[in-house]
């Protein structure tokens, strides 16, 4: 049975703050919320659509660096660009290869960026990085359990 | 040192840069340096940025390896995971029982499908069904998909049965831990096994569709496929003793590209008497070299799916030799001897990898308990060798009495492939270029060249930042002409 949340979060975890968005969806699937699945990547990819498939809602997270914020969330809408071009492909872009594989809108999307400042190989999270999921986390627990309503803070 | 590698006079030519290629994996350039009649005097391709994965390993305890390698690469982790997983079972002197042989047969198998899958479906298949020139925005996965749905959906499909075959196998879609030194730590419940068989025939199906797809292709732009990016090489692969297709063990099988033998049923694991490694100061990215024909200039050498389909004997599944016999005879050979008959090979691989999956899903050793061989006298060094999607892999360590990782070397496809991929774009630039204006659809030449071997850069070497593409041609005085950026407008002259 598909969970109606899911919670998606990319990048490398060997690269430092890349790991920002697996790290954030480890920490929220360790809170064994009900509802929720939770799926990590390296990297998005078109079949990534099949897994936006009959849910409620989807919030992909991703680590960034050009951020005012220690993090920030936007809604999402599908957009057909040539972003499967190398590995920095969009939560767009997989939306709209729903659309296509679909003929149907994807359901609502949101997208949460956690900022980051290092990306060598090799890292861990920097501290000021973990600060940062520390405070999405609570966002997103509060968000989650329903002790809040999206969005919460947006950007 | 090969022709168009370095120009005599480079200071009184101008140079266009590729930058960073596109639909590769991981970030690599391709510098052309031309005269003033815009004649193709240098071509490179370069990797610029220093990785130095097998550093990071050292120090690390051996057991860790086969999870830690999988960091190499988001694309083929699995083949990455299974070579150390094998240079590890040499390290404690197991050998495996046959369920854990036929699970890590599984898994492998299942990633070089999705591998596959993914560059056929969203990588090369822009360039096919739309042309090497089409404009460069609809030259990707997302427009294909309105073009040609039922393409895209088979791409999605065939990638998403590869990942639930490695999630099952592997514990993860990626990422998984699945092998370890001696064995694998997950049995394979019936009921997952049922869940795959399910759709087993539909992959077959739709694998045998993309074989068929590709022939066609090849059938229409025969004179265009069959002399792009000509590449006559040595080739080189794992075969079984017979000469069967094994993509998970064997021994080194080299032919020069006549079909002449260099070796055969080789000792994998003593790979260094075979294969040298040279370096050259222009790129971060090995030279490998046969040792028997010389040097990184003489006897560099290709791997991956057209090697692999044009040294074996037979290939072990009915459908994928049958398609095999076809590929080598079509044209009197011509598909088989042309760059972008890898793309077809690659096509009858998968095919082969979904029937091999639908064998092992049939075979009740598959579901077996004894996951875990008891280690055997322990080594100091470990060779790992198997065939990944993109060629010949190998993970070699020396590992101390206090389980220390002191040593490790690396040889991944594409860096096997290296001196090949130059030798495809210098005949594109030589081909293509000679005397021609540049413009964008003349550079995806070179970018089509290079995914034909779906090189792999990100494993290949250290790719860390973001990395803007920029084309610019400078005057003989090194005076910007033009420059361009990619995802921008067309090329644009400078004041």
């Amino acid at each position: 049975m598909t969970a109606p949340i899911l919670i998606f979060g990319w990048g490398n975890p060997a690269r430092g703050d890349d790991g920002l968005g697996p790290a954030f969806v480890e920490r929220l699937e360790a809170l064994h919320l009900p509802g929720i699945e939770c799926l990590t990547d390296f990297q998005l990819q078109p079949e990534h659509a099949l897994d936006l498939a009959g849910r409620q809602f989807v919030l992909f997270v991703d680590a960034g660096r050009e951020l005012a914020e220690p993090y920030a969330v936007r809604r999402l809408a599908p957009a057909a660009q040539a972003s499967f071009d190398r590995h920095a492909a969009s939560p767009e872009a997989v939306m709209q290869v729903y659309v296509e594989l679909h003929d149907q809108a994807p359901p609502p999307c949101a997208l949460l960026v956690l900022r980051g400042s290092r990306f060598a190989l090799g890292e861990a999270l920097s501290a000021e990085a973990r600060t940062h999921l520390d405070a999405a986390c609570t966002w997103a627990e509060r968000l989650f359990s329903g002790r809040s309503t999206f969005p919460a803070r947006t950007s | 040192m090969t022709d168009l590698e370095t120009a005599a006079h480079p200071e009184h030519l101008r140079r266009i840069a590729i930058e960073p290629l596109s639909r590769v994996e991981g970030h690599g350039k391709v510098t052309l340096l031309l005269d003033a009649d815009n004649r193709v005097r240098q071509a490179r391709l370069h990797i610029v940025e220093f990785r130095g994965f097998e550093k990071f390993i050292e120090g690390r305890p051996y057991w860790e390896v086969p999870v830690m390698v999988q960091r190499l690469c988001g694309i083929c982790p699995v083949s990455h995971h299974l070579a150390a997983a094998k240079a590890m079972d040499q390290i404690i002197g197991a050998r495996l029982t046959p369920t854990a042989e036929k699970i890590r047969r599984l898994m492998h198998y299942g990633q070089i499908l999705q591998s596959h899958a993914l560059h056929f479906f969203y990588l090369a298949a822009p360039d096919l069904l739309f042309g090497f020139d089409a404009a460069p925005d609809q030259r990707n996965v997302a427009v294909l998909a309105g073009t040609h749905r039922d393409l895209v959906r088979q791409g999605v499909l065939l990638r998403k049965f590869g990942q639930e075959v490695i999630r099952i196998t592997a514990g993860k879609r990626i990422h998984g831990t699945g092998a370890i030194p001696g064995g694998v730590n997950k049995a394979i419940t019936s009921a997952e096994r049922d869940w795959l068989r399910a759709d087993i025939a539909t992959v077959i199906a739709t694998c045998d569709e993309a074989v068929a797809r590709m022939a066609r292709l090849f059938e229409q732009q025969l004179d265009t496929y069959a002399h792009f990016a000509e590449c006559k090489a040595p080739a080189l692969c794992l075969v079984r003793n017979e000469g069967t297709l094994d993509f998970y063990d064997g021994g080194l099988r080299a032919r020069r590209a006549d079909g002449t033998p260099l070796f055969d049923n080789a000792a994998a694991d003593r790979y260094w008497e075979l294969i040298g490694e040279d370096v050259k100061s222009w790129s971060y990215m090995k030279f490998p070299f046969l040792k028997c024909l010389g040097d990184a200039d003489s006897g560099w050498y290709r791997v991956g799916p057209l090697a692999r389909l044009t040294l074996c004997d037979r290939v072990p599944t009915p459908r994928a030799e049958r398609e095999r016999q076809q590929f080598l005879a079509f044209a009197g050979g011509a598909a088989a001897r042309a760059t972008l008959g890898t793309h077809w090979a690659r096509m009858i691989e998968m095919l082969h990898a979904a029937e091999v999956i639908g064998m092992l899903l049939d075979d009740p050793e598959l579901l077996g308990r004894d996951l875990v061989a008891s280690g055997g006298q322990r080594a100091e060094r470990g060779v790992g060798v198997i065939e990944a999607p993109r060629g010949t892999l190998i993970h070699h360590y020396r590992v101390d009495e206090n389980d220390r990782v002191i040593r490790a070397n690396l040889i991944v496809s594409t860096t096997h492939n290296n001196q090949a991929m130059n030798a495809a774009i210098r005949s594109v630039a030589q081909r293509d270029f000679d005397g021609r204006e540049i413009s964008e659809g003349l550079l995806n030449h070179i970018e089509v060249a290079l995914r034909c071997f779906d090189p792999c850069l990100s494993c290949a070497t250290h790719a860390v930042g973001r990395m803007p593409l920029i084309v610019e041609a400078r005057g003989a005085d090194g005076r910007l002409i033009a420059r361009r950026v990619r995802d921008d407008a067309p090329m644009s002259k400078q004041p």
